[in-house]
């Protein structure tokens, strides 16, 4: 018997089986399942035709309000108002309003909700974040969410898994967002579907828990069903004091079979831009160059916690907005905010003239606050450029890490932040 | 379970879009839906459709968006079952919790079966009969489990049937 990969082992666990391969249909018990305004009203329209008057466990719900927060309009009142009164009746604590709370993918493991060796699910494509933390999560349909939050369970099928080694140093002002915008660009937006993605390597050993999710947030738009790290000492200080709860971190085996290994030496690679409109065509910066944006979005679940900001404000501080763009920064939640009033991060953008929200998916999904008019030119963040997902269908987005963004709002177009900083 | 009916032939990377346009998602009724199923890429489909028909297809079906309405549309159609070479992720668990049987083979049945033929399959077994000439077919069975979500109507149905046990 071949050893197994870490995804394998947690799935077994959760089905209570010794072992589990790539093809296998398994029904697991699961540990989180999470909902946020569009996806849990469906989901509850589902729980209540099964006329319960509980649900499984109310401590492994999570609801977020998240995507269209601050209300921005009647219907979206109305779907969190829904939300707020289903969390109400059954009891579930780990709703979070307005004002405390975050995007969902930033929030759950900021709480310490997410733990090594779990099983989660969540009516969001972007639920596979939480394999930073060494966690199985998938995103589902709202059918799934409400069959979990009846019984606790879902089914999947055991994903093969791809192991991408990523190898030598990164360079300056590349990061987490480079790997995987470069990984994606490689494989294309269908290169690991159905498949788990395992990040390793030197280099991915060195990053920190803030890049390392923002990798495996974007593992689903290169259609894969999870992406992972393997718990180590970077998971465990992240972990402390965040749980109190008992966790049993899971690792593969060392002959684990993957069913193919990329290697990729990142020494010389150049900061990345998704050009529209998918996020596997990307090209260094280098290449971008000079394209002249209107508006630039720093936040999303994909990269609106706390280095991203102070990798913005690094490149902020004492500078000017260019006065033909718009940028618009939203820290991913709450606390993130905090923080990053506490360290003076937002008197520097506020001094650059940048306009702040309150944690929201808000422009990321063309929801609210920062919408595109036809023939604008976004630079996001975020990690979907698909067509008018920020706005009208002929609008484009530019994909790229913090500090390109931060950069190409001074100077009014895509550059590379050493020409900024220079 | 074994189903028998006519082959309704689709190619490679069918779509959400294709199987059923946005601009009916506004409706989530199954039969409503389905008057618009393939509406643009077959646009016989929908009226000639007949309870029990089969669809099969190539490989990524169903890529695209996670809209539910995809495999409803298809269900509300009458559609028994959909075999295709491949499914995309999403459409594939939004199939089976909506109980619409789906099966992934290997072959090359969008080429080999001409359109209208007739098949049998064996839902439990995986087992897809061309019933022309007899040659068989392996698609990946079910586990019961699975099985039973379908036979029961989809994943709530299959839910509300567990908490009675
Ligand atoms: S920030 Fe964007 S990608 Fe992330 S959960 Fe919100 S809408 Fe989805």
């Amino acid at each position: 018997m071949s050893g197994q990969t870490m995804i394998e082992k947690i799935l077994a666990r959760g089905a209570g089986k010794k072992e589990v391969k790539p093809g296998d249909l398994v029904s697991v018990k699961v540990d989180l399942s999470l909902g946020n305004d569009i996806t849990a009203p469906v989901a509850i329209k589902e729980f209540e035709r099964l006329g319960l008057d509980r649900v499984f466990d109310p401590e492994k719900v999570v609801l977020v309000p998240d995507h269209f927060t601050p209300n921005r309009d009647i219907a979206a009142a109305e779907q969190a108002l829904l939300v707020r009164r289903f969390a109400e009746k059954y009891g579930i604590r780990h709703y979070f309003e307005i004002g405390r709370m975050g995007i969902e993918h930033a929030l759950l493991p900021e709480q310490g909700l997410v733990l090594p060796g779990q099983i989660i699910i969540g009516a969001d494509s972007h639920t596979c974040t939480y394999g930073a933390l060494g966690a199985f999560a998938t995103g589902v349909g709202s059918t799934d969410l409400a069959a979990a939050m009846a019984i606790g369970e879902a089914w999947f099928k055991v994903p093969s898994t791809m192991r991408f080694i990523y190898e030598g140093e990164l360079p300056p002002w590349v990061d987490g967002k480079d790997l995987i915008l470069y990984t994606i660009g490689q494989i294309g937006v269908e290169g690991a579907r159905y498949k788990a993605m395992a990040f390793c390597g030197p280099v991915i050993e060195k990053l920190p828990m803030d890049g390392r999710l923002t990798m495996a947030n974007m593992a689903i738009e290169a259609g894969g069903k999870c992406g992972y790290m393997e718990p180590d000492a970077v998971t465990f200080s992240y972990l402390e004091g965040r749980t109190a709860q008992p966790y049993e971190p899971v690792y593969g085996d060392a002959d684990a079979v993957y069913e193919q290994t990329l290697t990729f030496d990142v020494s010389r690679m150049e900061p990345q831009v998704a050009f529209p409109p998918a996020p596997d065509n990307t090209h260094p910066v280098s290449e971008a160059a000079g394209i002249k944006i209107d508006q630039v979005v720093i936040g999303s679940c994909t990269n609106g916690r706390l280095e991203d900001l102070r990798r913005a404000a690094a490149i902020l501080k004492g500078r000017r907005v260019h006065p033909r763009v718009r940028l618009i920064i939203i820290p991913a939640t709450q606390r993130i905010y905090r923080q990053a009033m506490a360290e003076g991060l937002m008197d520097i953008f506020v001094e650059a003239e940048a306009a702040i929200s309150t944690p929201t998916c808000g422009p990321c999904l063309g929801g609210h606050m920062g919408i595109l008019a036809r023939g604008e030119k976004a630079l996001a963040t975020t990690n979907r450029n698909f067509v008018g997902r920020m706005g009208h269908p002929e609008s484009e987005i530019f994909l790229c890490n913090p500090a390109v963004a931060a950069a190409s709002a001074i100077a009014g177009e895509i550059v590379h932040p050493e020409e900024v900083m220079a | 379970m074994i189903l028998e009916g006519k082959v309704w032939l689709f190619g490679d990377n069918v779509d959400t879009d294709a199987i059923i346009p946005a601009r009916y998602l506004s409706a989530t009724d199954p039969e409503e839906l389905a008057a618009h199923c393939m509406e643009d890429i077959n646009p016989d489909f929908a009226a000639s459709v007949q309870a029990g028909d089969l669809l099969v297809a190539g490989s990524n079906f169903g890529c695209g968006s996670s809209r539910e309405h995809a495999p409803l549309a298809l269900k509300g159609a009458g559609v028994s079952c959909v075999i295709a070479k491949s499914f995309a992720r999403i459409f594939y668990r939004n199939a089976i919790n909506i109980g619409l049987p789906i099966l992934e083979c290997e072959a090359e049945l969008s080429r080999i079966l001409a359109p209208g033929e007739l098949l049998r399959v064996d839902l439990s077994a995986g087992m897809i009969i061309r019933l022309s000439d007899g040659s068989r077919y392996q698609a990946a069975p079910f586990p019961t489990f699975m099985q039973e979500i379908i036979q029961q109507g989809g994943l709530i149905e299959y839910v509300r049937h567990r908490l009675k046990r």
